[in-house]
């Protein structure tokens, strides 16, 4: 029989059965309801609702004979942005219907967003603020921990400066959430605020940038479907993205399409493949230049497009013609006739596109592996057209959009860097003094230096101070919407999350953060909604900018994170002013910014967005403008996304979501961009060129296009970057209007010629330079050799725990190095893990699972999720298997080279021949067991997730991207024996 | 008469589970109980393909066929549905079922039975449309509302459709020749004694 949970008891204490002995007991939202009654929190739960319905606030069923409101939002999980129709009723969400209007997902989801209204009943979720005391957690009011969490937080900054403090964000933020958390940062006075793009798509996001302007997909998941070779490394979008193959199989199908895949594993995304080619992990480059010597030797490269577009395309070709077919078989496996026929398709069947995901980028050769696939995309012209281009398919909802608003320690929001110019850029916007904010900081060098990446954080903690370059070690650390198991090294992350004098956890979900270390005190829990409970922007992989709205009131006595921000910020200046410390935050970060009640306000947070973001052209994209995409998504074709022949007067001719860069202010209508760099197309109608932003000339050779630039352009070649200086030159400074003119004066005065399309606070550069069919940032050439990588033209580098020992001596990782405040010992350790590699025969590497998502927190604590996938387990191939004694299903025990002395971890073998002899995978969701220790009584009552297990970064070791610091997880060594 | 059938198109199915979770979802069904499961055969394997599976509406369904009580009953959409208050959760319907569809949730501590549980194609059940009782027993009745089962129509890739049958016949037919390539409509010669011609 069928049992309705919020009816039944019957149904709730099978269901319950079902997890005996495995939870730590709970209170699901009715019955948290029905205890507190109708006083503060259910009240502040149900919002206006009448007393008299708070018994109907249970799941289900719909009542017919009642009105049904239906709430657009936007999927949490992975970046594709699918919308989210949700049916509310008494202020509950009680049902989901497809979303057929939506352009992006038509109407489907993933197991995942199929899913998502469990993850506002929250049975498993953090219901109000929580501290430990001895060791034991402890409910508290909002007030009394914000309070104590500031004092605590004014405590280290006194004694140990602001770096000491150590700002971890999310890419579950909405746009607004992330601008405002790196604003509050450059406030505290550091730096060291990051997220999880550090740990996914970094290495993305500089090696393109360095490529071609912006580190950023340059088409869209719908435009798969004019691609005719379809080309996937290091990326399995079946089970990351799921609702992206809807479109790539459209594509195979429609165009008949080549859909090649290149990956170590036979994942489900290789399965609907009509090439596959299998890979040692760790030898993309060699892969690449393979193909490419394959296009050179046949002279299948796009010869015009290089000498128009591209810069150093023969260093490129140096490199290449090292990498024989008998030489890329020797190191990677491939046999050269495989990659031939891969070169052809690829160079000759075009349009081309190239996908990667995180087998590219987490690697301590990210930046390079990204910078390769770039090149080879450039070598056959396959960048700014329909159906080609770098999709790159980011991994959280809005990772790209926390990336592009500075939760990064190298920038201010919008990529603007942490120079004094940028600093400039942004008090201007904040209408704060420069000098107010170089006060806030240690000094200008460590305003101007790059924070503590959170691939780090612990060895921050824990290395002797002297090695750290800031004043002193971290102290105290802040973390939203982050789990603690997505970082490489956990044995050490433990020892630095115990030395820590502060540990902030705000998150709907406990997070492994709460469990992992043997902390007694000094740590606060924060319950914080969903974005399904609030209001905002989040831009998917493709750069659309999506507007959520807030389906129901944040449940129990969870807050928005703009809320929290705002009265932390308030606390601050408490504390502040009892240590009689000048500082202050409230009133100076929230100037421009409406408040209402305690809760800032999205739209407005957008609105000053708006205001800075010229150099990513985050300025067109108003709340309202915003807003009429969600209301007429129908309106918009499935391929080219462009707002129809139909659509009203007020979204014509806009791409969905208004793609960033969409230029100038929102009345000057710019549509978006739908594809990066596309020359086909006027710059006023979403067309570019590549960016000139390296310079004019190279060792005399121009960097600017030849003889290439965009449609309409009026400036029939490659053009520099546009400033008040270039408008004078080209005698074009009189179309800006007098109030543009007066705009620039005022905030540059005598400098007024140094005044660029991106720190033009009026917006009038970039008006003119579009009016005049030119692009603001300037018409450069794309760089095959960015000579200010640590490789200008990638080189292969063995990983750093490699079974191929042999290859060491000729392709070493790079020598020791600094960066990032921090030591770099890669070339010590590969040196080291050489004599450790016998020991350990089989590569680890990792990867996602479709049912959960990153650290898997909120997702193995969704009962419907959570069912699917019961246990953690590795993949091993049948040979290794049978080589242990191994059977299917059986548990086994996997220790790796860094694990402390006789520790394993403990889980489940599936064997299988997804991944070839010598190599195991193991899905990165997992956490709550710990090097065989049940973790799970140390969760807060009722909030443990249903499901524990394993995390693969006990396993997992040291390695770094050199640019980024990216952590190496789809490389390691490892053992595996039978338990 | 519409004459409803699932279709799934073995060529999209990733696996991803939405048509599981959108189920559970929709119908609140408890742990433990599937009523559309995702199968792959020849899984990390060349050839390897996944199935999304449930309740196939048979026509002449086997379940009826060998149900003691008689709890079965065709509704005028060629959905087949049965009546929890006449079950006496004897399983013959498990044996007979081509596709294992029915499910029982586990009543006591010796592996006795309860009512048998499966897919309704989103259909409800015997009593009055979307009233209280009927969402209790066997969930919502989205065709009464005029609209299809929703784990199709989540479907990522839109690899399971669900409608009339000729209408996703002529979908799938279209799909397959424009692509060149289909292993068949999947389970229609064991649930509706045909199958897809292209």
């Amino acid at each position: 029989m069928l049992i309705k949970r919020s009816e039944a008891r019957a149904g709730k204490q099978r269901l319950a059965a079902a997890y005996q002995g495995l939870s730590s007991g709970g209170l699901d939202r009715r019955a948290f309801l029905k205890q507190a009654g109708v006083t503060g929190v259910g009240l502040a739960a149900l919002g206006a609702i009448p007393l008299t319905t708070v018994r109907p606030a249970q799941a289900g069923p719909m009542n017919h004979a009642q009105p049904v409101t239906r709430v657009k939002n936007i999927c949490t999980h992975c970046s594709v942005g699918c919308t989210v129709t949700a049916e509310v009723q008494n202020g509950v969400w009680v049902g989901q219907e497809p979303t057929w209007e939506s352009p992006i997902n038509r109407g489907t989801h993933c197991a995942k967003g199929a899913a998502v209204r469990e993850l506002v009943h929250g049975d498993r979720r953090l219901k109000y603020p929580m501290k430990l005391v001895g060791g034991q957690w402890q409910r508290m009011s909002w007030d009394q921990a914000l309070d104590e969490i500031a004092d605590k937080l004014m405590a280290v900054r006194q004694a140990s400066g602001p770096d000491s403090t150590f700002w971890l964000g999310s890419a579950k933020f909405s746009n607004e959430g992330a601008y405002l958390y790196r604003k509050f940062a450059a406030f505290m006075g550091t730096n060291s605020v990051d997220h999880q793009a550090r740990i996914c798509h970094s290495t993305t996001v500089a090696g393109v940038a360095n490529t071609w302007g912006y580190g950023a997909m340059t088409n869209s998941y719908n435009d798969i479907r004019n691609s005719k070779t379809i080309m996937i490394m290091g990326g399995n979008p079946a089970e990351a993205h799921p609702v992206s193959l809807q479109h790539v199989l459209a594509g195979k199908e429609i165009n008949r399409a080549n859909m090649i895949v290149i990956d170590p594993r036979f994942t489900r995304t290789a399965a609907h493949a009509t090439e596959y080619v299998r890979i040692r992990p760790g030898t993309d480059i060699p892969i690449i230049w393979g193909i490419l010597w394959h296009i050179f030797e046949n002279g299948w490269e796009d010869k015009e497009f290089i000498r128009q577009r591209v810069y150093g395309m023969d260093d490129v070709r140096a490199e290449v013609a090292k990498w024989n077919p008998a030489e890329v078989e020797r190191v990677t496996g491939v046999p050269g006739a495989q990659l031939r026929s891969v070169a052809e398709k690829f160079a000759t069947q075009k349009p081309s596109t190239l996908i990667w995901c995180m087998g590219a980028t987490q690697k301590t050769v990210g930046t390079a592996n990204v910078r390769a696939f770039s090149i080879l995309l450039l070598a056959t012209g396959n960048v700014g057209g329909d159906g080609n281009g770098a999709n790159i398919f980011r991994g959280h909802c809005n990772v790209q959009g926390a990336t592009d608003l500075g939760l990064d320690v190298t920038s201010l929001p919008l990529y603007y860097g942490l120079a004094e110019g940028a600093w400039k850029h942004w008090s201007r916007v904040w209408e704060v003094s420069y000098e107010s904010l170089l006060a806030r900081f240690d000094s200008k060098a460590m305003m101007e230096a790059p924070g503590i990446p959170t691939t780090r954080y612990f060895d921050a903690v824990t290395l002797p101070k002297d090695q750290v370059q800031q004043r002193d070690n971290t102290k105290a650390m802040v973390v939203f919407g982050h789990g603690g198991n997505t970082v490489t090294r956990m044995p050490d992350a433990v020892k630095g999350l115990e030395k820590l004098d502060l540990l902030v956890v705000a998150d709907p979900h406990p997070t492994t953060f709460a469990v992992l270390a043997n902390r007694r005190d000094n740590t606060y829990l924060l319950p914080i909604c969903t974005q399904f409970e609030c209001d905002g922007s989040r831009t998917a992989s493709n750069r659309s900018i999506q507007w959520g709205y807030q389906v129901v009131k944040p449940i129990f006595e969870s807050k928005t994170d703009y809320e929290v921000m705002y009265r932390l910020a308030g606390a601050l200046d408490k504390a502040a002013e009892k240590r009689n410390m000048p500082v202050r935050f409230q009133a100076e970060m929230f100037k421009n910014i409406e408040v209402r009640g305690q809760e800032p306000v999205a739209e407005s947070i957008l609105r000053e967005i708006n205001r800075g973001g010229w150099s990513t052209g985050y300025t067109g994209q108003s709340p309202e403008r915003l807003k009429l995409h969600m209301q007429h998504q129908d309106k918009f074709d499935l391929v080219t996304l462009r707002a129809k022949a139909d659509a009203p007067a007020e979204i014509a001719n806009d791409f969905y979501g208004l793609p960033w860069p969409c230029w100038g202010t929102p009345e000057m209508r710019h549509p978006g961009t739908h594809i990066l760099y596309n020359t086909n197309l006027p710059v006023k109608d979403g067309g570019g060129t590549f960016r000139a932003r390296f310079g004019l000339e190279r060792n005399g050779v121009s960097l600017l296009a030849d003889g290439s630039y965009s449609k309409d352009s009026q400036i029939q070649d490659g053009y520099p970057e546009f400033t008040v200086a270039v408008l004078k030159r080209l005698g074009w400074f009189d179309d800006l209007t007098a109030a543009e003119k007066a705009s620039l004066e005022r905030h540059f005065g005598a400098n007024i010629d140094s005044a660029s399309w991106s720190t033009d606070l009026s917006g009038g550069i970039q008006r003119v330079a579009i009016a005049h069919g030119c692009i603001p940032f300037g018409n450069g050439k794309a760089r095959a050799n960015a000579w200010n990588l640590p490789d200008p033209v990638p080189v292969h580098r063995e990983p750093i725990y490699t079974p191929r020992t042999d290859l060491i001596a000729q392709y070493p990782t790079l020598p020791d190095r600094r960066a990032f405040r921090l030591p770099h010992l890669g070339q010590s350790v590969q040196n080291r893990a050489k004599d450790l590699a016998p020991n350990f025969p089989i590569i680890l590497t990792s990867g996602r699972l479709v049912e959960y998502e990153g650290g898997g927190e909120e997702t193995r604590s969704n009962k419907w999720l959570a069912e699917l996938q019961q246990d953690m387990f590795v993949e091993i191939n049948p040979r290794d298997a049978a080589a242990r004694n191994i059977r299917d299903g059986a548990w086994v025990l996997v220790n790796g080279p860094e694990m402390p002395q006789g520790k394993a971890t403990r889980m489940k073998a599936l064997v299988t021949e997804r991944v070839g002899p010598g190599v195991a995978w193991m899905p990165f969701h997992f956490a709550g067991w710990f090097m065989q220790e049940d973790q799970r009584s140390k969760y807060p009552q009722g909030t443990d997730p249903i499901v524990l297990g394993e995390s693969v970064n006990a396993v997992t070791t040291y390695g770094y991207d050199p640019v980024t610091f990216m952590q190496e997880t789809k490389v390691t060594l490892c053992q595996i024996r039978a338990a | 008469m519409a004459r409803m059938k699932f279709l799934l198109d073995a060529e999209r199915c990733i696996e991803c589970n939405a048509c599981v979770t959108a189920c559970k979802n929709e119908h609140e069904v408890p742990w433990g109980i599937n009523r559309r499961r995702v199968v792959t055969i020849n899984d990390g394997k060349p050839g390897e393909r996944s199935i999304s599976m449930a309740c196939m509406h048979c026509t002449d369904a086997p379940c009826a066929a060998v149900c003691p009580v008689s709890c079965f009953y065709t509704t005028a959409d060629a959905v087949v549905l049965h009546d929890k208050d006449l079950c006496i959760g004897c399983g013959y319907c498990f044996y007979a079922c081509p596709f294992g569809a029915p499910q029982y949730p586990r009543v006591g501590n010796f592996g006795s039975r309860g009512k048998m549980d499966k897919c309704t194609y989103c259909a409800g059940g015997p009593q009055a449309d979307n009233i209280e009782a009927e969402y209790v027993q066997y969930g919502s009745n989205r065709l009464a509302e005029g609209k299809l089962p929703l784990c199709a129509e989540m479907c990522s890739t839109k690899a399971l459709l669900a409608g009339d049958g000729q209408v996703i016949a002529q979908i799938y037919r279209e799909r397959v020749q424009k692509r060149g390539y289909g292993s068949g409509a999947w389970g229609w010669r064991t649930a509706y004694r045909e199958t897809v011609a292209i």
